[in-house]
């Protein structure tokens, strides 16, 4: 995105060019520019733009494309991490619930 | 209620020229008030005169989301399909699941849309495709899904240029009026957390040094949550690196610097000093983290790695500030 960068290096986005069949679906819902089609198949132009939303993996009809989506702020990842230990979270807090 | 008769039934009629009401309401919503009750009846809307060609644009059920499309689409005339998102957003009900395949499906066959229009093509907002699966929707229930673009503001160009999304309707923007229109509903939200913290360090500061420090305290305290969550995302883009964490801690450094420099640093001592320049950039540290939710370009892993780094850096931050208070205080108690 124009002006804004995040770390570099850490999101899951895998692509699997051998089961891409180029329908070009990637292009269409990535708000980040994060694909572009190369020789009638997807191609990662931009890995570490991905805000891993997972819109790519969910609208891939081969399935060729996997990455771990969800929610990303950090009262919520809190609230995550204290369900999977079962304790009590952080109730109200904002959008994550 | 005006109604329009289709061959799926009585669609109603709804106006595209927004009135002070929607206004004032997405105004409220802003901050907090009648957030989660402010929605529409999910289903059909007619918006103009549409007819079985017209496009069908689907949304969510969220007041501000609706508004704010079928403002865009004013003087035209379009199918609107609202989905039950509960009141949520289109990007946020995404991430949950409820503007999803699922919804999309049923609904279409709830309003008989198939009835309604002639062909078979549905205008969605791209933001929405984290939860819409379309080769899914195109199985179970015939319509072709079409991505048009990221904000509702580019419909009408999408619509009149045969609806073709060029590679800008695609793009995001997060520019400082998006980032400042975010920042009043999470300061309301973060007063509930707060409150309570804010009492105790009140409570412990009266203790310990009495009332004037604790009522210092406190405030310098509030001062630090204020500027980890309004000041560090205004100015995100000026504060230096990429970690949200990191942007925090310089505001709120910065912060802690003003307060030394215009409220009466030289008398602090060095323990107060060394204590609030530890713990008041760690609590805004942490507050702007949490903005990582809000924006439209973090990653999940990226708040995560934050995060396991972070954390306990802050944590410790806080530990050592309040050592540092609790041990000068036990030394100066010694000696007098």
């Amino acid at each position: 995105m124009k002006g804004f960068r995040y770390l570099a290096s850490v999101v899951t986005l895998e692509l699997n060019a051998a089961l891409c069949v180029g329908c070009g679906r990637c292009v269409e819902v990535c708000p980040h520019q994060v694909f572009r089609i190369e020789e009638k198949k997807a191609a990662l132009a931009d890995r570490d733009a991905c805000m891993e939303c997972g819109a790519c993996a969910l609208n891939c009809p081969t399935s060729a494309i996997k990455v771990d989506a969800g929610v990303g702020c950090a009262s919520g990842l809190i609230n995550e991490w204290l369900r999977e230990k079962k304790l009590p979270g952080l109730k109200g807090s904002g959008c994550c619930d | 209620m005006r109604w329009l008769e289709t061959e799926g039934g009585r669609v109603p009629q709804v106006t595209s020229r927004l009135t002070p009401a929607d206004h004032l309401g997405a105004c409220k919503a802003r901050w907090g008030i009648n957030r989660m009750n402010f929605l529409v009846p999910p289903g059909l809307y007619a918006v103009g005169e549409p007819d079985a060609q017209a496009p069908v644009v689907v949304t969510a059920n969220y007041r501000m989301t609706y508004d704010i499309v079928r403002g865009a689409l004013s003087g035209r005339s379009v199918w609107l399909l609202v989905l039950e998102t509960f009141g949520i957003n289109v990007w946020c009900a995404a991430g949950k699941g409820t503007f999803g395949t699922g919804e999309l499906v049923r609904r279409i066959e709830a309003v008989m849309l198939s009835e309604v229009v002639g062909h078979r093509r549905l205008i969605l907002p791209i933001m929405g495709a984290a939860g819409v699966s379309a080769h899914r929707v195109k199985k179970q229930s015939g319509f072709e899904v079409a991505y048009a673009c990221a904000y509702a503001a580019d419909l009408p160009e999408y619509l009149d240029n045969g609806q073709v999304t060029t590679p800008r309707m695609r793009e995001l923007s997060f520019n400082w009026y998006d980032r400042l229109v975010l920042i009043p509903v999470e300061l309301v939200l973060a007063v509930k957390p707060i409150a309570p913290v804010a009492l105790l360090v009140f409570l412990a500061g009266w203790l310990l040094f009495g009332i004037a420090a604790a009522t210092a305290a406190t405030l310098a305290f509030l001062g630090a949550v204020f500027t980890g969550v309004a000041v560090g995302p205004a100015l995100l883009p000026l504060l230096p690196s990429r970690s949200f964490a990191v942007k925090g801690a310089f505001a709120g450094l910065a912060y802690c610097a003003l307060l030394y420099l215009f409220c009466g640093g030289n008398g602090w001592g060095g323990t107060t000093a060394l204590a609030a320049f530890l713990a008041l950039p760690a609590v805004s540290s942490f507050y702007t983290l949490n903005f990582t939710g809000c924006t439209t370009y973090t990653s999940r892993s990226g708040v995560k790695k934050e995060m396991r780094l972070g954390l306990p850096v802050m944590a410790g931050a806080v530990c050592v500030a309040l050592l540092v208070l609790i041990a000068g205080r036990v030394l100066t108690w010694g000696m007098s």
